[in-house]
């Protein structure tokens, strides 16, 4: 079960040729949040102004592959809309993730984005509890 | 990687025998350098491919091999069309990238004092970087036609010339493509995308040929001390990303209705004779038309932008390959020729002289080999040999491949910093992106040298002419 202690935080794991996003927190819910935060990261560090929403649904028992799918629905939603996003808001209801992505056009100068992600990848992929029922997840992404 | 776990052969080649699920033996191809430098994910990557169904003869490793997902990058392996099968991780979501040089005619002399100008120019004209759009809009009936006909079908629409179709592997056009097993997803994708490079480790360089190894081979291929080349470094793009995430999703779970018993997911798959395995391979052809034309479109940009500066001058293509692909080829085993089903995952195909498949005058030297270098490092010419057949079903390697992750790069270096120091020694890095740069640093690589003197001291191919780098339009 979720606790309230258990930090939410992303951070980049080192792979040699790809991305690893790595992410903690309280729910399933929100270490999904937290990983989406950690694929901006690999695009760009900068300011991202929450001028636009985009709704994200998906659907799956499989929690590994639930995190596939947010993370492939969120590079499509980029690629095609051209934008980047700086804030998830992730509901999980048995296999159903909704979600909201907030954002805006990216902007070559502003943004000065370094890569784009490709796809998620199953390498070193990962969704657990820790006994101290703090969630962990993983994921390489292809950039 | 700790080589206690693999047996010495020679001392470029390194062999893990078959022992438990594996069905083939693992064989890698590099130096002890090379094999020590590389993470042990390789071994872990390489002997998991030699595990699963159908796979021919081994599971190679090619020097420039690293960590991938499910294949290791710089893989090569091979599937009987009856018991094998095909994998969309085996391939890659970038499908079909690929490099392709062109010949200037040009010397170093020539583009030296409007250097700086023609990269500003190049880097004007040609989209490079996240979210840049190409000049062309596709429609349903030009995206089908597209995917369908590939360079062939860029040349029909005014991008290039006819004779660029020799010099591009299947002629220019994948046959077996079947745009609609291609999603309205991976389409939409793709739809402003025609003609751009993308980001990452996508580039197009002006390169100068600093050293010439093998005369007769580089007098061939058009090659002349001090001339300049174009190389382009780019794939598929969106519509090729999109096809590698549907069907490794597919194929993830379908698996085990189709009883493969695998390591790990990253290794899905599917008979290649199942109705899964078939919409891939009509798909994933498809993304290799892209991914054909892609280069097709961007090389035309570029002569355009030459057009400019020396009204004279004539870019010819040198060749076209791609090295993240599967195809049918046909291949001598144990003494008997056959077809096989070859993944190359970062590998590029290096058929030797005589082959059915090049036209003159390629046919008589083998088939050029470009393998790219970093930002900033040499990147080689290079001649597939006979020898290659036998040791990696005409294999060889495709870059530098990375040494260092990109946060540790970005840690390492600065993008400016980068820059400066490339141009000091003549290099012009035009990117829409400082952290990129820093991403990429030439020092975030393994020495391309030695990986192509492995690539060489192996039989994988010959070289034949070393490039270094002038101008670098960086994705």
């Amino acid at each position: 079960m979720s606790t309230a202690n258990c930090s939410a935080r992303w951070w980049h794991f080192a792979h040699e040729a790809d991305a690893g996003l790595a992410a903690s927190g309280s729910s399933v819910a929100e270490v999904f949040e937290q990983i989406a935060l950690a694929m901006t990261a690999v695009i760009t560090h900068e300011p991202i102004e929450t001028k636009t929403c985009v709704e994200v649904r998906c659907r799956g028992s499989d929690r590994e592959l639930l995190l596939i799918d947010w993370l492939n629905e969120l590079i499509f939603e980029m690629a095609t809309r051209g934008l980047v996003f700086s804030r998830y808001e992730v509901d999980i209801d048995g296999d159903r993730l909704t979600a909201k992505a907030y954002g805006e056009r990216v902007d070559p100068v502003r943004h000065r984005p370094a890569v784009e992600p490709k796809g998620a990848t199953y390498t070193a992929l990962a969704v657990r509890e820790d006994a101290d029922g703090c969630w962990q997840a993983r994921c390489v992404v292809d950039v | 990687m700790d080589l206690s776990r693999l047996q010495k052969v020679s001392d470029f080649e390194w062999r893990v025998q078959p022992k438990a699920a594996m069905r083939v033996p693992a064989v890698l191809f590099a130096d002890e350098a090379l094999a020590l430098q590389m993470d042990d994910k390789v071994y872990e990557q390489m002997v998991a491919v030699a595990t699963l169904p159908g796979i021919v003869q081994a599971s190679y490793a090619m020097p420039d091999a690293h960590w991938g997902y499910g294949f290791p990058i710089g893989g090569v392996a091979a599937f009987d069309p009856e018991d094998g099968v095909v994998s969309a991780g085996g391939v890659g979501f970038d499908i079909s990238c690929g490099v392709r040089t062109l010949t200037t005619g040009l010397t170093f002399a020539d583009v030296g004092p409007c250097k700086s100008m023609l990269a500003d120019a190049l880097f004007e004209e040609i989209p490079a970087g996240v979210g840049s759009r190409g000049a062309i809009t596709l429609d349903d009936h030009g995206m089908d036609a597209m995917l369908s006909g590939g360079a062939g079908w860029a040349v029909e629409q005014g991008y290039g010339e006819a004779a660029d179709l020799t010099r591009t592997e299947e002629g220019g056009c994948m046959a077996g493509a079947d745009p609609a097993q291609v999603s309205a997803r991976a389409k939409q994708r793709q739809r402003r995308e025609m003609g751009t490079l993308g980001s990452g480790n996508h580039y197009l360089e002006i390169q100068r040929v600093s050293k010439i190894f093998d005369q007769r081979v580089a007098n061939a291929y058009g090659l002349g001390q001090d001339e300049l080349l174009v190389t382009i470094h780019c794939g598929s793009r969106g519509l090729g990303h999109q096809i590698g995430t549907e069907f490794l999703r597919e194929m993830v779970n379908a698996s085990a209705s189709f009883g493969i018993e695998l390591p790990d997911r990253e290794l899905a798959c599917a008979p290649i004779c199942s109705e899964l395995g078939q919409r891939y391979l009509g798909a994933m052809r498809a993304g290799i038309n892209c991914a054909l034309a892609n280069r097709q479109i961007v090389a035309h940009l570029a002569r355009a932008v030459f057009a400019r500066f020396f009204p004279g001058a004539s870019l010819a293509l040198l060749f076209d390959v791609s090295h993240n692909t599967c195809k049918v080829e046909a291949h001598e085993v144990g003494g008997v020729v056959r077809p096989l089903y070859v993944h190359r995952k970062g590998a590029t195909r290096a058929f030797g002289p005589g082959h059915t498949e090049l036209a003159p005058p390629l046919k008589t030297v083998g088939q050029p080999v470009l393998v790219g270098g970093s930002m900033g490092t040499a990147s080689y010419v290079l001649a597939g040999t006979a020898s290659s057949e036998q040791r990696a079903l005409s294999s060889a390697c495709h870059g530098a491949g990375r040494a260092m992750s990109r946060n540790a790069a970005k840690r390492r270096w600065r993008g400016r910093e980068v820059v400066d120091d490339l141009a000091r020694r003549g290099i012009l890095i035009r990117s829409p992106s400082l952290r990129g740069v820093a991403e990429e640093a030439p020092g975030a690589y393994k020495d391309v040298t030695a990986v192509v003197d492995a690539a060489d001291a192996a039989g994988l191919a010959r070289k034949v002419a070393c490039l270094t780098p002038v101008v670098c339009i960086k994705g």
